[in-house]
């Protein structure tokens, strides 16, 4: 583990913080015409033109704007730390409503959405010193009407309510940001420079902002209307200032109505929003970033960087998918590169880096196809109402002759609504596979490190990723998932089979029962029923981190294609039955994955805006990158694949690739 | 030296039987191996043409009054802002007096600035049919009863699309012809098969990309609409031109009126806009073969080449119309375009350096005029007869052997469309040889041209022609750049009826080597 460390450590270190701190840095760049931007909104006055340009110099100019300007700068480095910090690569998707709530509640995301509440308070602070006029401080001196004893101070209502805008905008970036996945940092297909992407995406934040600020604009004055008094009494009591009676408070329709307030609110929050989608924008642009890892060094000491060294390792993700990445673009567009890939060592004539790169990727594959071969089992015992165990067997013989035909099928016919539906998504059930008595009461409320509710940026930093680690007896042993079955897994997480200590092979119903009587009360069959509720969820968690198998596949089989014409010394000859098989399997366990109920064949579409959704049609990318390379392979070689050792039913699956009846 | 029609040898007067001026005999069995021909025919007053229009179909209904913010809704939802305002501006009866007045000033303005618009891009006055129609590779789009025809890359399998809006999916392989019909399914513009993929075929319809899905294997003749994905874009239409990127899952597609080009990834449905200044619009769409460059022609004298790994692009201004018709060589390396209004054939040359992705830097300086297609009369047995004219396609078959010429004509002076036929080589210097011309029954015209794909023997070129019949025309030759041993290596033409042979060995465009 010693050269990962190293490796982990120099890539943070080298390549990941700066790319951090160039996008922090141009952030505050663009922080200028913003401020500009939004100085210029917020004064603007249509009848008096040559007024309204003049204030708004003088103003940018001023001594007091640049103190908020450097308040803004502290705001968007902070946002850009907390980018750098909460990022993932590999999306957490919450199968169900209860797992949503225990991300929600996460002690880590209850620090998130407070910086970020105090950090929206400190902008829409800056907003309301350069708005000015009534916003400007947040007491005023006023006078009262019958104890005249001298001015006093009073509390100045617009000011606090921006305040509160700004607090509240804070807090609902970072819900939103939970629920939509806005720290997903996803990959794009298309290669642009940095500068165009940034352009092509500007619009769409910049729409994206201001729909967002309206719509918790809205939500914030229906808040406020009914709960307006609780903080204006507490700030007037903490700070002993006076309410205004003279002045109408502002918790009442007509004056909540106001336009220019509702004006200037709604600029301020698009500014601090844009503010801060600029940063997440531009900090995804940057760590996404092509990086061109060297194939071989000739010093030793570098070995830890190059290829298929850095490939292997799991941590951090972010290497493993730049990793991936490169070979996918290296194996497409760069013939120079390939013949490195192709090349032998140099003492002893070994093709130490294409083994390393194949056996990698193919790894990668087959723990996929373990994946969704177990979430199929999975879901196909759902259904099944007795003869467990000789069902089981048959199926795991059927299986292990690689023949993964349509299993259980006959059980998916017959589903069976009972308190006892283990949707396999279900994957926050996990950690308490082998942690005992743990009702599923308890699981949202106790984040330890091995919880599911850890964040995965959490996880990032702790371990290894739970599927590679679960995961990984290697490629070797894709011929027999049912020995994989056994073992501790991820997507069939039969819960109460365990609890019980029943063998793991007899998924059966008899568990029920107990678990019936070990909490036959309300909350657990409620917390049950909200467990189940996203089946859509399930398929998504599954293909969460495809991107890294869709570069797997491009690789692998641009590779081999490429092997055809430039491979010298035939190394890939020897792993094309490995590939194929592996593909074919693959491909076999993605049809049927497809298959299930609830499973929708065609990719969604969502609305939402800023939060990246293109996890949620990872699995179409896949099956369709599958079906390409397949394709790809067999389009090169033709009538030699004939030539290729492979089972029969494989090679019944190649003629039709061959023949183009896929 | 540049070629021109004058050294081709005269076509052979028609019979009026088969397409008939070759190289080789025209003997069906030798165009799909052990298949039978796809001679397809399909005469017009077979296809009714597409009645359902939206306002036909409102007459079979009552009338029903809806509220006003029902219709704005409907029509903001349908035309946008313009189509709101005009929606307010029409009832005046119902709204308050200042708004309809106001809207129909904004409307004014709206079109006032639009009108100024398109007085730069005067293509933007045009309906979407007539835009097709101006910009297809087809010619004389709307009239014609073959709208648009694709070969599958892989395999022998070809789509037809017909006037009455409907797909015909030929293999002469199957018994079963899939009919593909969809709602969105409207003036087909272009087809293409995805490659690396046996059933996935993209159309360029009206408002709207359509990616078909039809199963081989399946039995079904009318596929069901769910097989189709839906790709939209708001101000994207008509769609013009599609192109696959030739290993990818990426898909390029035009509308004249979008001046953004889209790229596709179909498999999620998504898309990235390209937005360049310049041009009012795409057109036409060609993905070289080797998949690094994709040309992109607008309505002005403008067009650009795409790199495809980090997307940038390469202006060429300063035509003398817009650009036409192009296609790639095999290799990538050369591009061949004409353009609107003149007779010449221009070519560009690529020296691509793999490994230097970055930027153009083997980008050409300047294009050179390869061919010349003006007006020739050549000498005939049956007297003399014109040919020549502007060119409406280029098509280069997947081999580069042989260059195929759809020349516009003009009826009205007597000359003829025809396709015109070069040889081609590519390596080691690039060179264009007349071959001969193509022609079809007395009184029809090609109205669209494609090579075959996967034609062991040559190429075979897929013509359609304005009767609404579709030939094959074989051209069978030992491929130059990797002869077959044993056979001498020397490309040995098979027959040739009545030609004098030295045209054969007149090269027309030969490319110094330096």
């Amino acid at each position: 583990m010693f050269s990962s460390d190293q490796s982990c450590c120099w890539f943070v270190r080298k390549v990941i913080c700066w790319r951090a701190v160039a996008s922090m840095a141009w952030s505050v760049l663009l922080l200028l015409p913003t401020t500009a931007l939004f100085v210029l909104l917020i004064r603007f006055s249509l009848f008096h033109p040559i007024l309204w340009i003049s204030e708004c110099l003088s103003l940018l100019t001023s001594a007091s704007a640049i103190f908020s300007f450097i308040l803004l700068c502290g705001v968007v480095l902070m946002v850009g730390f907390f980018n750098l910090e909460y990022y993932t690569v590999v999306p957490s998707i919450a199968c169900s409503k209860i797992a949503l709530l225990g991300q929600v509640l996460h002690p880590r995301q209850f620090v998130h959405s407070l910086v970020h509440c105090i950090m929206g308070v400190v902008v829409a602070w800056c907003c309301a010193f350069t708005i000015g006029g009534r916003y400007r401080s947040l007491g005023h001196s006023c006078t009262q009407d019958e104890s005249s004893s001298g001015p006093e101070m009073c509390l100045n209502e617009y000011h606090l309510v921006l305040l509160l805008v700004g607090a509240f905008i804070g807090y609902s970036h970072s819900l939103v940001g939970v629920v939509y996945n806005m720290n997903y940092v996803s990959f794009h297909t298309m290669q642009q420079y940095k500068y165009l992407r940034f352009k092509g995406a500007l619009p769409l934040v910049v729409k994206a902002s201001a729909v967002q600020a309206l719509y918790c604009l809205r939500t914030f004055l229906l808040l406020y209307f009914f709960m307006g008094y609780a903080p204006r009494a507490w700030i007037c009591k903490t700070l002993d200032l006076n309410i205004n009676s003279s002045i109408h408070s502002l918790d009442s329709v007509s004056s909540l109505l106001d336009l220019s307030l509702l004006y200037h609110l709604w600029i301020s929050g698009t500014f601090l929003l844009l503010t801060w989608y600029i940063t997440v924008l531009l900090f995804r642009i940057f760590v996404t970033e092509v990086y061109s890892f060297p194939v071989q060094s000739t010093f030793t000491e570098d070995a830890h960087q190059c290829l298929p060294k850095v490939i292997t390792g799991t941590q951090p993700m972010i290497l493993k998918f730049l990793a991936l990445q490169d070979l996918a673009l290296l194996s497409q567009h760069s013939p120079s590169r390939r013949l490195e890939v192709f090349s032998l060592s140099q003492p002893g004539g070994h093709p130490h880096i294409w083994t390393a790169l194949s056996k990698e990727c193919l790894s990668l594959l087959s723990d996929l196809t373990e994946r969704l071969v177990a979430h199929h089992d999975t879901v196909a015992t759902n259904g099944r109402a007795k003869s467990q165990s000789t069902g089981g067997n048959k199926r795991s013989t059927t299986s292990s002759e690689g023949s993964v035909t349509s299993v259980g099928m006959e059980d998916m016919k017959t589903p069976r609504p009972g308190a006892l539906i283990r949707t396999p998504g279900s994957v926050f059930l996990r950690s308490s596979v082998g942690a005992g008595l743990r009702t599923p009461l308890t699981i949202p409320f106790t984040p330890d490190l091995d919880s599911p509710f850890s964040s995965p940026a959490l996880r990032r930093l702790t371990g290894p990723l739970e599927p590679q680690g679960a995961l990984s007896p290697g490629f070797s042993s894709i011929q027999s998932p049912h020995v994989m079955r056994r073992g501790p897994k991820l997507w069939s997480a039969s819960t109460d089979s365990q609890l019980n200590g029943s063998p793991p092979p007899s998924p059966g119903p008899a568990p029920s029962p107990s678990q019936a009587q070990l909490k036959p009360s309300f909350l657990v069959t409620f917390l049950q029923n909200r467990k189940d509720q996203l089946p859509e969820a399930s398929s998504q968690a599954l293909f969460a981190d495809s991107q890294v198998h869709i570069w797997a596949l491009q690789g692998l089989s641009h590779l081999v294609a490429a092997s055809f014409s430039e491979d010298q010394y035939g190394i890939v000859q020897t792993t094309l039955p490995t590939i194929l098989s592996t593909l074919l399997l693959l491909q076999e366990a993605v049809d049927r994955h497809f298959k299930l109920p609830h499973t929708s064949s065609k990719p969604g579409h969502c609305s939402c805006s800023m939060g990246d959704d293109s996890y949620k049609t990872l699995r179409f990318a896949l099956r369709s990158t599958l079906k390409t390379s397949v394709y790809r392979i067999t389009a090169t070689f033709g009538g030699h694949l004939h030539a290729v050792q492979m089972s029969a039913e494989h090679r019944k699956r190649l003629q039709h690739f061959l023949e183009y009846k896929e | 030296m540049m070629c021109s029609l004058a050294l081709f040898p005269p076509p052979l007067s028609g019979d009026g039987e088969t397409s008939q001026y070759n190289e080789s005999n025209t003997d069906p069995s030798v165009w799909f191996e052990d298949s039978p021909a796809l001679n397809l025919y399909f005469p017009r007053e077979s296809l009714k043409p597409h009645s359902r229009q939206e306002s036909s179909s409102k007459s079979a209904f009552r009338d029903h009054c809806e509220t006003l913010y029902t219709r704005s809704a409907g029509a903001w939802r349908d035309a946008g802002l313009s189509g709101l305002l005009n929606e307010i501006a029409n009832s005046s009866a119902e709204v308050p007096k200042w708004l309809g007045v106001s809207s129909s000033c904004v409307l004014a303005l709206l079109r006032w600035v639009s009108s100024f618009h398109s007085s730069l891009f005067p293509h933007l006055t045009l309906s979407s049919e007539e835009m097709t129609a101006e910009f297809s590779q087809v010619l004389d789009w709307s009239d014609c009863a073959v709208r648009s025809f694709a070969w599958h890359p892989h395999t022998q399998k070809c789509a037809v699309a017909l006037s009455d809006d409907s797909i015909k999916i030929y293999n002469p392989k199957s018994a079963t012809t899939p009919t593909l019909k969809h709602r969105l399914q409207r003036s087909v513009a272009a087809l293409q098969w995805k490659p690396l993929c046996a059933s996935a075929l993209a159309v360029a319809c009206h408002n709207c990309l359509l990616v078909w899905h039809v199963d081989p294997t399946s039995l079904s003749t009318r596929p069901s609409s769910g097989c189709a994905q839906v790709l939209s874009h708001p101000g994207h239409s008509p769609v013009t031109s599609v192109a696959w990127s030739p290993n990818g899952p990426l898909l390029v597609s035009a509308s004249p009126r979008d001046t953004a080009m889209l790229v596709w990834d179909v498999a999620v449905e998504s898309c990235v806009p390209l937005h360049r200044v310049g041009g009012g619009g795409v057109t036409y769409l060609s993905w070289s073969p080797d998949g690094s460059r994709v040309l992109a022609a607008t309505p002005s004298s403008l067009f650009r080449v795409w790199e495809t790994r980090m997307w940038t692009c390469e202006r060429w201004p300063s035509l003398k119309g817009r650009c036409q018709s192009g296609c790639w060589s095999p290799d990538g390396s050369r591009l061949l375009f004409s353009v609107q209004g003149e007779t010449v054939i221009y070519a560009l040359t690529f020296t691509d350096n793999p490994g230097m992705p970055l930027m153009m830097s083997g980008g050409p300086k300047a294009a050179t005029v390869v061919a010349d297609l003006s007006e020739t009369t050549l000498n005939t047995p049956d007297g003399d007869i014109m040919v020549g004219g502007e060119i409406q396609s280029l098509a280069w078959d997947p081999r580069g052997e042989r260059l195929a010429v759809h020349v516009k004509g003009d009826a009205g002076a007597g000359r003829p469309a025809m396709i015109a036929v070069f040889k081609t080589q590519i390596s080691p210097a690039f060179k264009l040889l007349p071959c001969g011309f193509v022609q079809g029954e007395a009184g029809t015209e090609p109205r669209l041209m494609q090579f075959n794909p996967n034609y062991q023997h040559g190429a075979q070129l897929t013509v359609c022609w304005s009767n609404g019949k579709i030939t094959h025309v074989p051209f069978c030759f030992m491929s130059a750049g990797n002869p077959q041993p044993g056979l001498g290596g020397s490309p040995s033409l098979p027959l040739t009826q009545g030609r004098p042979a030295d045209y054969n060995n007149q090269t027309l465009y030969t490319e110094l080597i330096s």
